[in-house]
């Protein structure tokens, strides 16, 4: 499909030279040759394709040990009750039964992903607070008879009434969740204000305030979660298991099981897609590694899709109120936001979530002062957490949809709107944050371009009669259509529309879960005499390809093939610290510590070398796995023999490489949580037609422009893209993890609906190259961002097509069809919340605004010699 | 109670002494090891454990094994043959269509059994006979490209050099 | 895993040993063909039978036999696949055709039979979940429970007619051949169903549904609609299927029949009624679909608002309409629609 590239672009901060030091030190080569690589920017294979392709792969419930019994985990029916009694005495009778434990076997202890938030059980004790909280465990001969034995374990529980909404539970403070948090049922709560936003309101020419609803949704992977435990006769246990986290996890199981983490060992599995769903530490995998130990077997624990569904940790339902002046050029004077988010019943990494929903919207545009107000409240249902883009899609869509209702009044069109106020490079925003390079400008040009926005956005725009509430400010940029279809050579009741959004989101979050002063990202690499490299590290591959990663950065420093380079990822045991496949932080964090690692191995090695060839070390150069001087390449040796002699000079080849992002949190009470080595940058335009008579909207085509510093493999970052559209695609029109009674109301693949073949439009993906000093080769992420623009992008498109404002997404085909109604019957065609919650948040910590102040082009990080 | 079954995979017979209620996708996975074959829901309603029975795409976790003695399955550790890569295998491959990997097994399968039967497709024939497997990474995007590709070059076409 | 609960499975070679099979074994016993409804159903623990009567294995289940001219017969066990594709069904009754290409998914359709399109359990989704969450919620009258979820005042189920077929060959005027071991009758596929979500199909358990008999489609014009989230898998939450005889520019016979508004599928008569004798014109489509969505009543057990599929019954009869007059929305002729 259509896919294309473009080299260092002309946007400002777009093209820089880069920094000799990442080619280390003395003996990088040719400076004209960063232009020259052999792998990055080639579409290779990913190194584990083959393994995929012909179902060699093995994931955790594809792995059998030899006497393995299978476990499964009795869940309450309740939202929230006390648990009176647990009797397993039945179970444990059942033939084929090995083991039946409550919570009173374990260690009592409370664990979490967040140190503030330790608020779990692995089974619980005294109180449930979901349906499918997990009260005790079975081992046994198969899965069947331990289904059978849970049935046969008795609970007696005193219900007690579950809160199932924000509203519910900030209006009964007497019906405590948990006995923690920022006030009763309030988890967090945050305030934080840079400059004086109520000033920039009076300065502005229009104020917009809004509301929105994003509906929580959840991560869907195609894999059910799975965990192998095997309790050695040592007294030393391994867990495989399917996480996005082996070092959390790892952390979380010598807590929860009282035992010395150095007897411990996590070995991730190839991840069947995660998109943050297996990035906590969960009850399974602390119950499979128990059971295994009190049986003396591996246990596996393989949960159903229901149960999935119960695990959850996806996107926060967030509620919305947001305020933004605009001058009459379009330019955003100040903005405030206050947002609810419906936590579920425990903490997970919601304190994170929490400051997500706020801290991010000032790296796309200039916004000068700007207000946040943000509180997460519990509720009895599956807990909310990272979810692909973790709490910025939700004010990503408020943003983007009132930006697109302030252009109709300022008459402006939005595509000029938003370039005009993209971040500037090398600067600073209102809330401390470090931008560094930006290509925004250049990739709304580009999709601007590709789509024929102009024509399109002006040729087919829906006008209704201006309602007074929305005066028209300046000159609406009318104009007889140019080109495209004109909508009424339609038939009558389909409409079609265009929409534009943007966005930027982090590489990598600059502050690990818990406090430290060690490398966020390490590698091993060692060279062998056969001429292989052997790289190990932590990462996990969840389908985003950090493996493949992890060979061709190697690969590239010392001019071998990406086939030479043995990857062994996230074992404990074996491989240092990577905290996690989240936050889009592997292929930045890994990268840089691959590359320092092979920059070290490099050295050594042209040492050896150049004694050899009687050269300099710096005249070598490294490339199609020889080692040689450029001008006698004819005596250039091998790199397996460059490795012997190296190996000869200097002993055993192992280099470490260490990774931590530059320090540069803002200097204030939760100025951690948003610095990011660097941030990518989005802008999309979807096209699609709305049928007036059934709401039914069918999205023909996406372009998505996408600043991902450098593609270090443009296949594997038109994946990501293109799975991100496909996300932001459900969220948009149909995906929702919504509840009824007190249960899920749909935890099964037929009704949470994903998107199929059938609903996904052709989607041209443009990657923009701004080679970012921060990153490995000036790579940014691709895994997360390039989801945020589409659900504003749709909403705006259904507005261009219809008219119709959907302030809360999904847009159900009825909320369409009530807009129109609405119209008819004279009233704003929008829909969406009609209130906000009657909440006090605490005073703002009030921080002086860093907007605009200049920032360093290359930070300073730990380890980084 | 166990039934004798003899089950033909991937052109190998086998006799399995198994429960009747094992579904054929137990029965692959468990007793004959071959794990290629995922599951995501076992409720028929995500498509990821397809196998070909007789060629035709089935879905492994609605099927018992006792229902299809006779039949010729294939699963995805038979689509290689004699070390070669099915051509769909090695587009998938090459295209970067398998992300996480675990419904790639099913949607070979399936697209494997769309082009015995019509070996030039179009996009919109390809979605539609997609349109039974969940995918959850690529956005189909890289997939359909992917399937597009084998069958360019499984009736001679080429397309080297004409995108990459 | 989600796994099936133990039984016994017989897999008789004629009809007549499944008929005596299922007699033996009474209330025991259920009947599988493609197992795309039984299986799911079974893991779910939603139906507990011992015993399995497989019907793969009767050859004479299967297949299309006579002609369009003088009326076919569909062996029950035909797949949807094979109906889907069948040509002489394409041509002559596209109704059937659509209905079941648009079945669930195109594995389900690959193993999923007619028949057991035609008896698929009703759906509703305070049921068609597992046995943890039925408990979670309490249980159903349907199975295990002894109120309605959906309409808990009410005496009886409310469970969802879902089959695409159903409706198609009730206005088609198909009849289906149901044999059992004291005998076989033969009825129209209209008698075949009662409105209540338990004992929505007015077959015996004894009897074995082993054909569906099309009548003649000479004159006939057919069309089905389906309203439902995505593009496969879905079930239906509205079919909307037409059919016509024309006589000239007039409307000789009509008849509308609604799906998934209803524990059966429920006919629109007095809307199709009024086609009769008429030319269809734009405002008699428009007054026929506002009568036409008089029986659809939808309550909320299923995707999307019940409201919304009540409102789009209207627009769905109309297009149907619209498509065999030959209109585009705006009430100009296009081109023929199959």
């Amino acid at each position: 499909m259509s896919a294309e590239r473009t080299q260092g672009g002309s946007s400002a901060g777009s093209a820089r030279a880069i920094d000799g030091g990442r080619f280390g030190r003395g003996a990088e080569p040719p400076s004209e040759r960063k232009h020259e690589f052999s792998v990055v920017g080639r579409p290779l294979p990913k190194i584990d394709a083959w393994t995929k392709v012909t179902g060699e792969t093995k994931y955790a419930d594809d792995l059998v040990l030899p006497r393995m019994a299978h476990g499964k985990l009795l869940r309450s029916p309740h939202g929230h009750a006390l648990i009176k009694r647990i009797d397993a005495a039945r179970a444990r009778a059942l033939p084929g039964v090995y083991a039946a434990v409550t919570g009173a076997d374990l260690p009592r202890v409370k664990f979490g992903i967040l140190p503030v938030s330790q608020d779990e059980e692995v089974l619980c004790t005294e109180k449930v607070r979901m349906v499918g909280d997990a009260v005790a465990a079975v081992a046994a001969v198969d899965e069947e008879t331990a289904e059978r034995a849970c049935r046969l374990i008795d609970v007696e529980y005193e219900p007690l009434p579950a809160l199932m909404s924000i509203e519910e539970s900030l209006a009964h403070p007497e019906i405590r969740i948990h006995e923690y948090g920022d006030g009763p049922n309030v988890h967090k709560s945050v305030a934080l204000q840079f400059g004086d936003v109520e000033a920039a309101f009076a300065k502005a020419d229009l104020v917009r305030e809004d509301v929105f609803y994003y509906e929580g949704n959840t991560h869907l992977p195609m894999e059910q979660h799975a965990a192998v435990a095997h309790a050695g006769p040592d007294g030393k246990l391994t867990l495989w298991s399917s996480t996005q986290t082996p070092h959390y996890v790892h952390r979380v199981l010598a807590k929860a099981l009282d035992m010395p983490a150095a007897h411990v060992r996590v070995v991730a599995t190839p991840v069947g897609g995660g998109f943050g769903g297996k990035t906590d530490p969960f009850a399974h995998e602390i119950v499979a590694c128990h059971l295994s130990r009190l049986t003396g077997r591996p246990v596996k624990i393989a949960l159903t899709r229901e149960e999935v569904f119960y695990a959850h940790r996806g996107r926060h339902p967030v509620l919305m109120w947001l305020k933004t002046g605009f001058t009459r050029q379009g330019d955003i004077t100040g903005c405030h936001i206050k947002t609810w988010l419906d936590g579920g019943a425990y903490g997970s990494y919601g304190v994170a979530s929490t400051f997500y929903t706020g801290v991010i919207n000032p790296v796309t545009y200039k916004m000068p002062v700007y207000k946040f107000e943000g509180a997460r409240v519990f509720t009895n249902k599956p807990p909310c957490g990272p979810k692909r883009g973790h709490g910025t899609p939700q004010p990503r869509f408020a943003l983007e949809v009132q930006i697109d209702k302030a252009a109709e009044q300022l008459g402006l069109d939005p595509a000029d709107m938003r370039r005009r106020i993209a971040a500037e490079p090398f600067t600073k925003t209102a809330n401390h944050l470090t931008v560094t390079t930006t290509g925004l400008v250049e990739c709304i040009d580009r999709v601007v371009e590709a789509s024929g926005w102009r024509a399109k956005w002006r040729g087919w725009r829906f006008r209704a009669p201006a309602s007074p509430a929305q005066p028209v400010l300046g000159e609406a940029s009318e104009g007889a259509p140019e080109g495209g279809a004109r909508r009424s050579e339609a038939p009558s009741e389909k409409k079609r529309g265009v929409g534009l959004a943007c966005s930027a989101y982090l590489t990598g979050a600059g502050t690990a879960i818990y406090w430290n002063d060690m490398p966020h990202s390490g590698v091993l690499l060692r060279a062998d005499r056969s001429g292989a490299v052997t790289i190990l590290c932590g990462a996990t591959d969840i389908g985003q390809g950090s493996d493949s990663i992890l060979a061709y950065l190697p690969a590239e420093v010392l001019g071998i093939a990406p086939k030479d380079v043995h990857v062994h990822p996230a074992d404990t045991s074996l491989t240092p610290v990577d905290l996690g496949s989240y936050s889009s932080r592997v292929t930045l964090m890994c990268g840089m510590a691959a590359i320092q690692a092979a920059e070290r191995l490099k050295t050594v090695i042209a040492k050896a070398v150049a004694g050899k060839l009687e050269v300099g070390p710096g005249e070598l150069v490294f490339r199609d796995g020889k080692v040689g001087a450029p001008e006698e390449w004819d005596k250039a040796v091998t790199f397996a023999r460059a490795v012997e002699l190296a190996e000869a000079m200097h002993g055993v080849l192992a280099f470490p490489g260490s990774y931590a992002p530059p320090k540069r949190a803002g200097k204030y009470k939760g100025g951690g949580v948003g610095p990011s080595p660097c941030y990518s940058y989005t802008a999309c335009v979807v096209e699609l037609t709305v049928d007036e008579e059934t709401g039914e909207v069918e999205l023909h085509d996406v372009w998505i422009a996408h600043d991902v510093g450098r593609a270090l493999n443009p296949l594997l970052v038109e994946g990501q893209t293109e799975g991100s559209v496909y996300m932001g695609i459900g969220e948009a029109l149909m995906e929702g993890q919504v509840f009824r009674k007190g249960v899920h109301k749909q935890p099964s693949m037929l009704d949470y609906k994903s998107p199929t073949t059938l609903e996904m439009p052709e989607v041209h993906t443009i990657l923009v190259e701004t080679d970012d000093p921060e990153g490995p080769f000036g790579a940014k992420e691709a895994g997360q961002g390039p989801l945020l623009p589409v659900p504003p992008a749709i909403a705006n498109a259904i507005y261009h097509a219809v008219g119709v404002r959907c302030d809360e997404v999904p847009i159900a085909p009825e909320m369409i069809l009530k807009g129109l109604e609405r119209r008819r019957q004279g009233k704003a065609a929008r829909v969406g919340p009609e209130k906000i919650p009657v909440f006090k948040f605490k005073e703002p910590l009030v921080v002086e605004s860093a907007f605009g102040q200049p920032a360093e082009a290359i930070a300073v990080r730990p380890f980084q010699s | 109670m166990k039934t004798r079954i003899s089950l033909t995979v991937n052109g190998e017979t086998h006799e399995v002494l198994v429960p009747v209620h094992k579904t054929l996708l137990e029965v692959l996975r468990e007793d004959l090891g071959l794990t290629g074959t995922k599951h995501g829901c076992e409720l028929g309603e995500c498509g990821t454990c397809t196998v070909l029975a007789d060629g035709e795409p089935v879905l492994s976790c609605l099927a018992l094994p006792v229902e299809l003695a006779g039949c010729e399955i294939t699963t995805v550790e038979g689509m290689a043959r004699g070390g070669r890569l099915h051509p769909l295998q090695q587009a998938f491959a090459e295209l970067g269509a398998a992300q996480c990997g675990y419904c790639t097994p099913g949607i070979l399968l399936t697209a494997q059994a769309l082009l015995a039967d019509r070996p030039t497709p179009t996009r919109q024939e390809v979605k539609a006979a997609l349109a039974g497997n969940l995918c959850r990474c690529t956005g189909y995007t890289k997939i359909l490209d992917a399937v597009e590709l084998a069958a360019l070059r499984m009736t001679g076409g080429s397309r080297v050099g004409d995108r990459r | 895993m989600m796994r099936l609960p133990p039984f016994t499975y017989l897999a008789p070679r004629t009809l007549g040993d499944a008929a005596t099979a299922l007699a033996e074994h009474g209330r025991d016993a259920m009947v599988v063909a493609g197992g795309t409804d039984l299986y799911p159903n079974m893991k779910r623990l939603q139906f507990e039978p011992k015993v399995l009567v497989g019907l793969r294995g009767i050859r004479d289940l299967r297949g299309v036999r006579g002609s369009a001219r003088e009326g076919l017969t569909i062996g029950a066990g035909t797949t949807l696949s094979a109906v889907a594709g069948h040509p002489e069904i394409a041509a002559r009754y596209p109704a059937l055709a659509t209905a079941a290409g648009l079945v669930s998914s195109p594995q389900l359709r690959n193993m999923g039979t007619l028949g057991g399109n035609v008896c698929v359990d009703t759906r509703c989704n305070y049921y068609n979940q597992s046995h943890e969450w039925r408990k979670a919620v309490g249980f159903c009258m349907k199975k295990d429970g002894d109120i309605c979820l959906v309409a808990p005042a009410s005496p009886r189920c409310w469970a969802v007619s879902s089959s695409d077929t159903a409706p198609v060959l009730w206005s088609l005027g198909a009849r289906v051949r149901l044999v059992a071991a004291s005998g076989e009758r033969t009825v129209e596929v209209s008698a075949l169903y009662q409105d209540d979500g338990i004992a929505y199909l007015a077959k015996q358990p004894g009897e074995i549904l082993t054909e569906i008999l099309l009548p003649p489609a000479d004159g006939w014009k057919s069309a089905y609609l389906k309203l439902r989230r995505r593009g496969s898998f879905d079930f239906p939450v509205l079919g909307v299927a037409v059919a016509l005889r024309l006589e000239g520019a007039r409307v000789g016979e009509a008849r509308i029949v609604l799906g998934a508004v209803a524990s059966t599928p429920r006919p629109a008569d007095v809307a199709a009624a009024a086609l009769v004798g008429e030319r269809l014109t734009p405002e008699l489509i428009a007054r026929v679909a506002d009568l036409a969505a008089g029986p659809s009543k939808p309550l909320d057990n299923t995707d999307f608002t019940h409201p919304y599929r009540k409102k789009m019954t209207r627009v769905f009869v109309a297009r149907a309409l619209r498509a065999l007059a030959g209109l585009d929305g705006s009430g100009r002729p296009v081109e023929e629609v199959a």
